[in-house]
């Protein structure tokens, strides 16, 4: 008789347990970047909303700002870090291909032997992260889990670029998550249009630049574009997001998108009809838009500045290069 | 009902009032929108947005880059009613 399989069986429900964060050592004003783009202070406000990004010492790494980010969520969520199962790090800027930058931050944070993995999914990597977390816990695949965004984007900007390099920061952001008794992360609306792919992205591959034709390959953006989709389409993912989790507009503490642009946060706010009640993240004007980092440390901001909204619902929407996007509601720690 | 060119002026003139504070009285058909105008890439988006839904066309990001004058655009949405 063939034995029959024991199948994982998980928790009913996952939340945040936690949040941490880290940002790059030095703050970078406007005025410290325009001349290469011929621009000014003024210009910059008034068309992004940046004052200031946050970038990282030479030396520091993508994996360091996450190591620290994890090792708060996780002191802050009472978690021994040896129960952890799972890191799943979001990243786009790890410059080392392989070994994965998860393992090795899985080790510094005492989570050996957690499975650990780094995924690119761009601006969307942390929801794309909640969403697999809250999957992998309900299935019995972990029972606790650390997702963390963690960018140093300065490594792959180009200081004459007019589109995007100017907006760019550097930081990590985590999350610590486990069972739950009630339902603290809904489900999650994820989705991609690769036919949209040279909307956003590198504007070289390795291979190209170790046969010398391209320069060192650095992030490029057709604004316009992207602003589109990144209001107009997007209202449609939140707003599916927040009927399908059976929540509405006025039951939020908290609207979290990626900081890609205060322009963008602000006319997605308007088009989605938030009442003045929801609190906005707004952490892009002074860390900039640290792609996958950008939600998670933008939320732990807020929690900072209004730990009154702490067990309220926040819809979070990330969307970004490929394109990719990924949206879900989820209970604040 | 097909809009005339002075009703998508007038239109558009109301737009480019609501994004960027313009008086519509200086929205005129040889405007250039970034140069006369100073509209910036990102408000003539939200600009072309909301005109599509104004005058149930379609206004393709491709073609936006086409728009420099109000008299372009003008002239793309009455032709493309």
């Amino acid at each position: 008789m063939t034995a029959t399989l024991t199948e994982a069986t998980g928790a009913q429900h996952s939340r945040i347990y936690a949040m941490g964060a880290a940002r790059g050592e030095n703050v970078v004003p406007n005025a410290d970047i325009i001349e290469p783009i011929d621009s000014s202070d003024e210009w910059i406000q008034k068309r992004t909303g940046v004052i200031t990004r946050v970038r990282a010492d030479k030396d520091t790494t993508a994996i360091e700002l996450a190591a620290a980010a994890a090792k708060e969520a996780i002191e802050r969520s009472g978690i021994d870090p040896a129960e952890i199962d799972v890191v799943i790090m979001a990243t786009i800027s790890n410059p080392r291909q392989t070994p994965s930058a998860a393992a090795i931050v899985a080790d510094r944070i005492g989570a050996t032997p957690a499975a650990a993995y780094d995924m690119n999914a761009a601006c969307a990597g942390y929801c794309y992260g909640i969403a697999q977390a809250d999957a992998l816990i309900r299935s019995g695949a972990a029972r606790y889990a650390v997702v963390i965004g963690a960018e140093k984007l300065s490594d792959i900007i180009d200081p004459t670029d007019r589109s995007i390099s100017f907006l760019l920061g550097d930081g990590a952001g985590a999350a610590v998550l486990g069972p739950s008794d009630a339902p603290g992360v809904s489900k999650t609306q994820w989705g991609s249009d690769g036919s949209k792919s040279e909307l956003v992205g590198m504007n070289g591959t390795l291979t190209q630049f170790r046969d010398g034709e391209v320069e060192w390959p650095t992030l490029r953006q057709e604004g316009p574009s992207v602003f589109r989709w990144a209001v107009w389409d997007m209202v449609k993912v939140a707003q599916k997001t927040l009927d399908e989790a059976g929540v509405r507009a006025e039951d939020l503490a908290a609207f979290i998108p990626h900081q890609a642009n205060m322009r963008i946060v602000s006319e997605f706010a308007k088009q989605l009809g938030l009442p003045e009640s929801v609190a906005i993240a707004d952490d892009i004007t002074t860390t900039g838009n640290t792609s996958a980092a950008s939600i998670p440390l933008a939320t732990h901001r807020l929690l900072e500045e209004r730990p009154d909204i702490s067990g309220g619902l926040a819809l979070q929407i990330g969307f970004g290069a490929g394109l990719v996007f990924a949206a879900q509601v989820v209970v604040l720690p | 009902m097909a809009f005339t060119n002075d009703e998508v002026l007038a239109g558009l003139a109301e737009l480019i009032t609501d994004e960027t504070g313009i008086d519509a009285s200086e929205v005129a058909l040889e405007k250039s929108f970034t140069d006369d105008l100073d509209i910036d890439s990102i408000s003539m988006m939200t600009i072309v947005v909301n005109a599509e839904e104004k005058f149930s066309v379609t206004i393709p990001d491709d073609e936006v880059k086409n728009l420099k004058t109000v008299k372009d655009a003008v002239d793309f949405i009455t032709n493309n009613q």
